[in-house]
C-alpha cells in the first residue's frame, strides 16, 4: 500500500538557526488510515515534524509526500491540535469550531449559504466528544479536557484525512487524559482517519496507535520502529496487562539509549 | 458581600470625595492658610459663580481641542500599530524612532508648531494629537505580535493568508488592548492640549488659569484644576464603558469585584 504520509530522508534546518539541523535523514511512512506515534526525547524535532508534514515548513533536503503529493504550499487536508487549545475567547464553541471552516475552500465560499448546516454539524461533532449541548458557552467556561476536546472537534470540523496532534494531552490530569483517549480512539475507529500523534508518553503512543516510531535526540531521525498488535478496541483496561507493558518497557530502553 | 457593604462600597466614591473637601477647608481655616497660597473650596466655589461664563467658555474650547486630538490619535494609532504589528520590517524600522520620538517632551515641540501654524487652535490640537497616539500604537502591536504561534499554525495549514488570520484572530484579539490603551490616550490628550493652551493660546482653560495666575485670581486656577478634573474623569469613564461594551470577554476575572 503507498504511504499517505511519506518523509523520505528529510534533513531540516530554520532559517536563522546558524545551520543547525532539526532532523536529518528522517524517514517516515504513515499508511492510509493507520495510527502513527511518534515518540522521542524533548527537543527531537517531533515538532518539526508536523510542520513539515502539513506544510508549514519545507524540508532543505529530502522529499515530503502527502496523498501521493509532493509538498509545495499547506496540505490544507490536515487537521491540527497542540498541547494549548488556543480557542478564541471571544466566539463561542460553536463558532469556535466554525473558524477553519471560514478559511478553508470550499466551505469558505458556501458560509453564508450553509451557516445553519455547519452549525449543525459542529454541535453534532460536540455531541460526539461528550460536549452536547455546551456549544453556547465560551471557551472559559470550559474544564481544560473540555476545551481540549473543543480544540479537537476544530481540528476535525473539515473533515480533514489528516489529523496531526503535537502533544495534546500534554497539560491535562491523568483521569482527563485517559479519558480522552478514549475520545480519540473512538474518533480515529469511526473516522478511518490517518492520525500521527506526537507525544511524550509511552503508554500513550503504546495505547493509541498501529505502530510507534521512536526518535533521536536532536538532529532527529527515527531509531526505531514497533508494531503494536494489540487487538482492536482496546479498553483502558490493556495498559494493565503484561503484554502493554512490555511494550512500554522496550520502548523505553530505545529512549534511554536516545538520550545518551 | 452583605447588602449595607454593597451600599458602603457603592457610595464610597461619594463619601471620600466630600471628605477630602471637608478635610480641605477645616485645614485651611483651622491652620490659617491664606487664600493666594491655597484657597479653601468655598472660595474657589465663588469663583464657579463669579466667572461661570469665561470657565464654561473655555472648558468647552479646551474639551473640543482634546477630543479632535484625542479622534486623530485614535485613527491614526490604530493604524500605525496594525501597521507595524502586520509586518516585521515595519516594526523593525518604525519602532526605534517612535521610541525617539515619543521620548522628546511634547511641550518642547509647541514652539515648533506655533512657528508653523500660529498660535492658538491647531498646535493644541496636535499636542494632544502627538503625546496621546504613542500608548494606542504600542498597545495595537502588542496584541498583533502576541498571537498565539500554534494557533497561527492551526490556520496556516488551512491555507488561512495574512490578512484572514489578522482578520479572524490579530484584530479581535488586539480590541481588549487597544480600549484598554484609550483610557491612557484620552488622559494624556488633556495634558497636551492644556500644554499648549497655556504656552501658546489665547483661549482655553489652559489659558484661563494662566490668566488668573497673572491677576493673581488664585481660586480661579483651582476652579481650573476642577474643571479639568472632571472633564477627565468624565471621558475616563466614558472609555471605560466603552471597553467594557466592546471586549466582555477579556474582563471576565472577579477579581477587583471581591
Amino acid at each position: 500500500m503507498p504511504a499517505f504520509v511519506a518523509l523520505d530522508n528529510v534533513s531540516h534546518a530554520y532559517a536563522g538557526a546558524d545551520g543547525a539541523l532539526a532532523v536529518d535523514g528522517l524517514s517516515i511512512a504513515v499508511e492510509p488510515g493507520e495510527f502513527a506515534a511518534v515518540v522521542g526525547p524533548s527537543g527531537c524535532g517531533k515538532s518539526t515534524l508536523m510542520k513539515l508534514a502539513t506544510g508549514l515548513q519545507f524540508p532543505v533536503k529530502g522529499s515530503v509526500r502527502v496523498a501521493g503529493e509532493e509538498i509545495r504550499a499547506p496540505v490544507k487536508i490536515a487537521g491540527m491540535a497542540f498541547q494549548a487549545p488556543t480557542l478564541l475567547p471571544w466566539r463561542t464553541t460553536t463558532e469556535n469550531l466554525l473558524l477553519p471552516l471560514e478559511i478553508v475552500e470550499p466551505y469558505r465560499g458556501q458560509m453564508r449559504r450553509r451557516k445553519a448546516e455547519f452549525r449543525e454539524r459542529a454541535e453534532k461533532l460536540l455531541a460526539s466528544v461528550g460536549l452536547a449541548g455546551q456549544g453556547e458557552k465560551f471557551p472559559w467556561e470550559l474544564s481544560g479536557g473540555m476545551q481540549q476536546r473543543t480544540s479537537l472537534c476544530r481540528a476535525l470540523i473539515h473533515e480533514p484525512q489528516l489529523l496531526m496532534l503535537d502533544e495534546p494531552f500534554g497539560a491535562l490530569d491523568a483521569f482527563t487524559r485517559e479519558e480522552l483517549w478514549c475520545v480519540i480512539r473512538d474518533l480515529h475507529a469511526v473516522r478511518k482517519i490517518t492520525v500521527v500523534l506526537v507525544t511524550h508518553d509511552l503508554r500513550e503512543a503504546v495505547f493509541l496507535a498501529d505502530r510507534v516510531f521512536v526518535m533521536s535526540s536532536r538532529p532527529g531521525r527515527v531509531l526505531a520502529e514497533r508494531r503494536i498488535e494489540l487487538p482492536r478496541p482496546r479498553d483502558l483496561e490493556v495498559i494493565f496487562t503484561p503484554a502493554f507493558t512490555d511494550i512500554v518497557h522496550e520502548l523505553r530502553g530505545h529512549i534511554v539509549k536516545a538520550r545518551q | 458581600m452583605n447588602n449595607r457593604t454593597a451600599l458602603i462600597v457603592r457610595l464610597s466614591p461619594w463619601l471620600f470625595t466630600i471628605g477630602l473637601i471637608v478635610i480641605w477647608e477645616a485645614a485651611v481655616w483651622l491652620l490659617n492658610i491664606p487664600a493666594f497660597f491655597l484657597p479653601p473650596p468655598t472660595a474657589i466655589a465663588k469663583a464657579f459663580v463669579d466667572f461661570w461664563g469665561p470657565i464654561y467658555r473655555n472648558s468647552l474650547i479646551t474639551l473640543e481641542t482634546t477630543l479632535i486630538g484625542f479622534a486623530l490619535a485614535v485613527g491614526f494609532g490604530l493604524l500605525l500599530g496594525l501597521l507595524v504589528g502586520w509586518s516585521r520590517t515595519m516594526y523593525a524600522g518604525l519602532y526605534p524612532l517612535m521610541i525617539g520620538f515619543n521620548a522628546i517632551p511634547k511641550v518642547a515641540l509647541v514652539p515648533i508648531l506655533v512657528l508653523w501654524f500660529g498660535i492658538g487652535f491647531v498646535p493644541a490640537v496636535l499636542t494632544a494629537f502627538l503625546i496621546s497616539f504613542f500608548p494606542i500604537v504600542v498597545n495595537v502591536a502588542t496584541g498583533l505580535a502576541t498571537i498565539e504561534p500554534e494557533l497561527e499554525d492551526v490556520l496556516k495549514a488551512l491555507g488561512a493568508s495574512k490578512l484572514d488570520i489578522m482578520r479572524k484572530v490579530g484584530i479581535p484579539r488586539t480590541l481588549p488592548y487597544f480600549f484598554g490603551s484609550l483610557k491612557i490616550a484620552i488622559t494624556l490628550a488633556f495634558v497636551g492640549s492644556v500644554i499648549s493652551e497655556s504656552v501658546a493660546s489665547n483661549y482655553g482653560i489652559g489659558n484661563l488659569m494662566l490668566q488668573a495666575q497673572a491677576q493673581f485670581q488664585v481660586p480661579l486656577i483651582f476652579a481650573g484644576l476642577v474643571v479639568l478634573a472632571v472633564e477627565g474623569i468624565v471621558m475616563y469613564w466614558l472609555m471605560v464603558v466603552l471597553e467594557r461594551r466592546m471586549t466582555g470577554w477579556a474582563q471576565r476575572s472577579g477579581f477587583a469585584q471581591t
